[in-house]
């Protein structure tokens, strides 16, 4: 992978602010490369999707971002996301980086057309471009995205769930960002065409080489599509890999957990447990780390100490790393958690 | 309990003790009966008349602590009757649906729509003389104009919460319809029905007054604030001057009002609590430097400010606008 | 199987009348149309679809919370279908939403033991004692605590256990869950599959799990049938179903969720989207977006042919029986 494109380091984020604020993120550090997807992978209370938001200072009250930097690497050279104003981050936002929203399909406004909302778009960055120009990229959009232009005619209730979708991802991408941040954009559509929107999506992606931030809780749809998996639980970032390398040999107990949640189309039938317990309270998380009330390779050592994400000790130089006690010094690795590639089968 | 922890609710729920207080003592603690002549006619306060004398020469104080009882009386009793009424339209309206609830809506929309006060004023002059005093009549009187706008917000409500999953769970696994009406509807209305109960008590009592004060019922029986503004009206007490005559039953008569609205806006916060997340009052933001008037679309950042570039003053809080 | 099924349902019909817009008048949702399945003491049978497939308003049907247009439902073979109450008491039905199926108001002492007392299942025990048993079987421990919480205090997968023993409390025979871990977070569905799993094989329960996740319908379940646009598509063994399906619309399926173990991108085997249940394609529905259209497709809708051991599939490829396999597995590759 190549230039970063964007570096998040450190990043906090509480609801609320004072002694009763809740921890929604914290510390997170992640680095998107040029033309990379990145997946962000977590259940409820992980905070993925507040870290998305935070990022583009987008998140709602009573959001607040506590600490950290967002250094976006553009086209004005490099910014911290954080220092900005209103409207440099307004000029920022859709031009240079792109967010398509959870259900993005119910954000079209339903009293206008496609067409309108579309030029809306193009008129609100770029005051140059004429009326004519202007539909003439709304037409070239559409047709990126497999939709007739035709239906610029057409108001939203009139388009299927899949074609809205596509629709949103074609304001994304209408000033051609270099970062598109996507936050469950496929799960509210059926399998079929969730498959179809992420095929054209990698087409578009090889054309104008975007970078992807895919924030799911689909595990296994991000093994396929992603370079590089981030797994985030009770707001940390507890694993970070390449996807083959997450999905063959995790190393956070959190991460095969998770995999061991997902029963597989082939094999065998055999029980499967998932993990004991739920989710934790963000108000009200465990002592050390926040996973170990329901980790199997739980020690004492885990309730009194929360892990720091680092690079697995072992194996320093692997591109991986996890925050997981039993990766540090001074601690053995389980098997199960210490797998490697054999050599010669492919990565 | 939560609810009592809001200042307009506990402000609310004294004031109204105090009436209560008045309202239970009041008759008895007054110096004189309210009709009975006293004094000359209008004393200015003294010591033997607080609030000084009326026209006649009857005890203003005396009439003014009499004068509770019956409003209190006439308007709970009126809020209860009503909202008994608007459950049971409401709910059976919202929850049968069909033609019942073609009907029950129409009726509610009749009594909505008809001119309360002229239609009470009608009734009350086809009541024989002796039934014109009576409070309780009074009472289920006034509530046949005060039921009806509830009703609708109830039938509204049971049609929201008839299709929650709760309610087709307790289908699922056989209970009878009343059942499901009085124990997993109705309970979740009960914050809607007090809200309810304490807005149609505060019209009754407006309605009670204005009723008295226009002389559509007996004036003098039984004794209530309303009366003394009739005679304050009659007896042109603006121009004579005696401002206390008709400023102490008007005064109370808005506090009292008042005591039920604070209740009502109690109740309502309750019913839909806001967002007040953790320290995000206007106290704690000002202490930290963020502008209360949070920009839609610019998440505020709170951080010290170590990590900026060098020309930048030191700050230690980042402001956003 | 020879044994008679509890529940049967035969060639079910459900329309819904339209009611919006001047044009529209008259016009029908025809949501399932022409579909039979059989519910077997011990056995989970899944019905997989998407969303507008049927699927949930086929449960609603068995569970007789909707009234048909047509087929019937046989108990037990048909000698005397129980009705109302009686039904209650023997089928029930599991909903979808954890955070909605519980009346926030009441805490589970009391929605635990108002089934107990309608239907009179409490045996001679306290109420308490009846729904601390009942906490225990859906692996709520330690009950004397669990009976004292209000669902507001409850994660999203002890609610739908708290649904699910609900639904035990009158003794049922059979338990129909609509979609009951979609809801849920990923890591605590498997713990209530696992839940379902253990009631069929301790109980002998018919279950019936609605899913859209053809994983999960293949991890539990013993028989597979596919809905596709109100009708059934595919209908077998589990494995079989989810390892070799021969319906084109489950190739479709098959090739299009996420597998990692999966050789190579997927090659998705058809495209379109599912059709307008108010105007539903003539003959078989899927026939607009299958790859294998033949003439006689758009004229007729094929029924469930046999295409193996209990397998059938409702596709003109399969009308003789050269034609098996002739359909390509397409995205099915992979280690066994």
């Amino acid at each position: 992978m190549s230039e970063p494109i964007l570096e998040i380091s450190n990043l906090s984020v509480d609801y609320g602010f004072g002694p009763d604020a809740v921890h929604a993120v914290a510390d997170a550090s992640l680095t998107l490369s040029r033309g990379e997807v990145l997946g962000l992978a977590g259940e409820s209370g992980s905070g993925k999707s507040t870290l998305a938001y935070a990022v583009t200072r987008l998140l709602r009250e009573p959001g607040v971002i506590t600490s950290g930097s967002a250094i976006f690497h553009g086209r004005d050279g490099a910014q911290d996301l954080f220092d900005l104003d209103a409207e440099q981050i307004r000029e920022l936002r859709w031009s240079q980086i792109s967010v398509v929203f959870q259900s993005a399909m119910n954000s079209l406004n339903p009293v206008f057309t496609v067409g309108v909302q579309l030029t809306d778009v193009l008129r609100a960055h770029n005051k140059e471009l004429g009326r004519r120009q202007r539909q003439q990229r709304a037409a070239e959009l559409l047709d990126m995205v497999g939709i007739t232009p035709d239906r610029l005619r057409s108001y939203p209730h009139e388009l299927s769930g899949g074609m809205r979708q596509r629709v949103m991802i074609a304001m994304a991408l209408a000033l051609e960002p270099r970062v598109l941040i996507m936050d469950e954009p496929t799960t509210a559509l059926d399998v079929v065409t969730q498959r179809e929107i992420l095929q054209e999506l990698g087409e578009l992606r090889e054309r104008l080489g975007f970078a992807v931030l895919f924030i799911t809780h689909d595990l296994s749809l991000l093994v396929e599509l992603a370079d590089s998996i981030a797994v985030m639980y009770a707001g940390r970032i507890v694993e970070h890999a390449p996807a083959e390398s997450l999905f063959r040999n995790p190393r956070h107990p959190y991460t095969e957990g998770l995999l061991g949640s997902f029963p597989g189309l082939h094999g065998e039938r055999k029980t499967m447990t998932g993990i004991p317990g739920s989710p934790p309270d963000l108000r009200n998380l465990p002592s050390g780390c926040a996973f170990h009330p329901r980790c199997g390779y739980a020690m004492d050592a885990c309730k009194a100490e929360r892990p720091e994400l680092l690079p697995i000790s072992w194996e320093p130089a692997e591109p991986r790393s996890a925050s997981c006690l039993l990766h540090t010094d001074g601690y053995q690795a389980p098997e199960s958690l210490s797998k490697t590639p054999k050599i010669g089968s492919a990565l | 309990m939560r609810i009592l922890r809001n200042r307009k609710t506990l402000t609310g729920l004294i004031l109204l003790g105090i009436f209560v207080l008045v309202a239970v003592v009041g008759p008895t603690l007054a110096p004189y009966p309210p009709l009975e002549i006293v004094g000359k006619p209008l004393e200015s306060p003294s010591s033997a008349h607080w609030f000084g004398t009326t026209q006649e020469g009857y005890d203003v104080w005396s009439q003014f602590l009499n004068g509770d009882r019956a409003i209190l009386i006439v308007s709970f009793l009126s809020g209860v009757i009503a909202t008994a009424l608007s459950v049971i339209i409401g709910v059976a309206a919202g929850y049968f649906g069909g033609l019942a609830d073609n009907f029950l809506s129409m009726l509610a929309n009749i009594f909505l729509v008809l001119p309360a006060l002229p239609f009470l004023i009608v009734i009350n002059s086809y009541l024989p003389a002796g039934n014109k005093s009576s409070t309780a009549l009074m009472a289920l009187i006034i509530s046949l104009t005060g039921w009806a706008w509830g009703a609708r917000v109830l039938r509204s409500q049971t049609l929201s919460l008839r299709k929650r999953d709760f309610v087709d769970a307790a289908g699922i696994i056989g209970e009878r319809s009343w059942r499901i009406i009085a124990f997993e509807i109705v309970p979740n209305l009960v914050p809607v029905i007090a809200a309810s109960f304490l807005f149609t008590t505060l019209y009754a009592m407006g309605t009670y007054v204005a009723l008295t004060f226009v002389g559509a019922v007996d004036v003098n029986t039984p004794w209530n604030w309303g009366s003394m503004l009739f005679w304050t009206q009659a007896d042109q007490a603006a121009g004579s001057g005696a401002w206390i005559w008709f400023a102490a039953p008007g005064v109370a008569i808005a506090l009292l009002g008042t005591a039920l609205a604070l209740l009502n806006f109690g109740i309502d916060e309750f019913i839909n609590p806001r967002l007040k997340a953790a320290g995000l009052t206007r106290k704690g933001l000002r202490a930290a430097g963020i502008n209360r008037r949070h920009t839609l679309g610019l998440t505020p950042v709170v951080r010290p400010a170590t990590v900026t570039a060098a020309d930048r003053p030191a700050e230690i809080i980042e402001e956003t606008v | 199987m020879t044994e008679i099924p509890v529940l049967e349902a035969k060639n079910l019909v459900k329309h819904f009348p339209v009611r919006q817009g001047w044009s529209l008048r008259g016009a029908k949702v025809h949501a399932v149309e022409d579909v039979s399945i059989a519910l077997r003491r011990g056995t989970v049978t899944a019905v997989v679809g998407e969303s507008g497939s049927g699927k949930s308003t086929l449960a609603r049907l068995l569970a007789r919370r909707t009234s048909l247009t047509g087929g019937e439902l046989l108990w037990e073979g048909g000698t005397q279908t129980p009705s109302g109450r009686e039904y209650a008491s023997e089928v029930q039905l599991v909903l979808q939403d954890p955070f909605a199926s519980l009346n926030p108001v009441h805490g589970l002492r009391y929605i635990l033991g108002r089934p107990l007392k309608i239907h009179g299942t409490v045996d001679g025990r306290s109420t308490d004692d009846a729904v601390k048993a009942l906490l225990e079987r859906v692996s709520l421990t330690p009950s004397d605590q669990f009976i004292e919480k209000m669902p507001h205090e409850l994660s999203g997968g002890q609610r739908q256990r708290v649904a699910i023993a609900r639904a035990l409390a009158v003794r049922p025979k059979v338990l129909l869950a609509d979609e009951p871990v979609s809801m849920l977070d990923v890591s605590i569905r498997l713990g209530v599959l696992n839940l379902l799993a253990d009631l069929r094989d301790r109980e002998q329960l018919a279950i019936l799990y609605v899913t859209h996740d053809l994983a999960s319908a293949r991890y539990l379940a013993d028989t597979i049938t596919v809905m596709y646009a109100g009708g059934v598509v595919e209908s077998g063994p589990a494995v079989t179903v989810a390892d070799s399906p021969q319906h084109p619309y489950t190739q479709l399926l098959l090739s299009a969720v996420p597998d990692p173990d999966r050789d190579g991108a997927p090659r998705l085997a058809g495209a379109g989207s599912p059709p307008s249940l108010i105007h539903p394609p003539a003959g078989c529905r899927f026939h607009p977006r299958c790859p294998f259209a033949m003439a006689k497709c758009k004229v007729e809708a094929p029924p469930a042919l046999p295409v193996g051991d209990g397998h059938t599939s409702a596709c003109w490829l399969h009308e003789n029986t050269e034609n098996t396999q002739a359909s390509p597995a397409a995205g099915t590759a992979g280690a066994a």
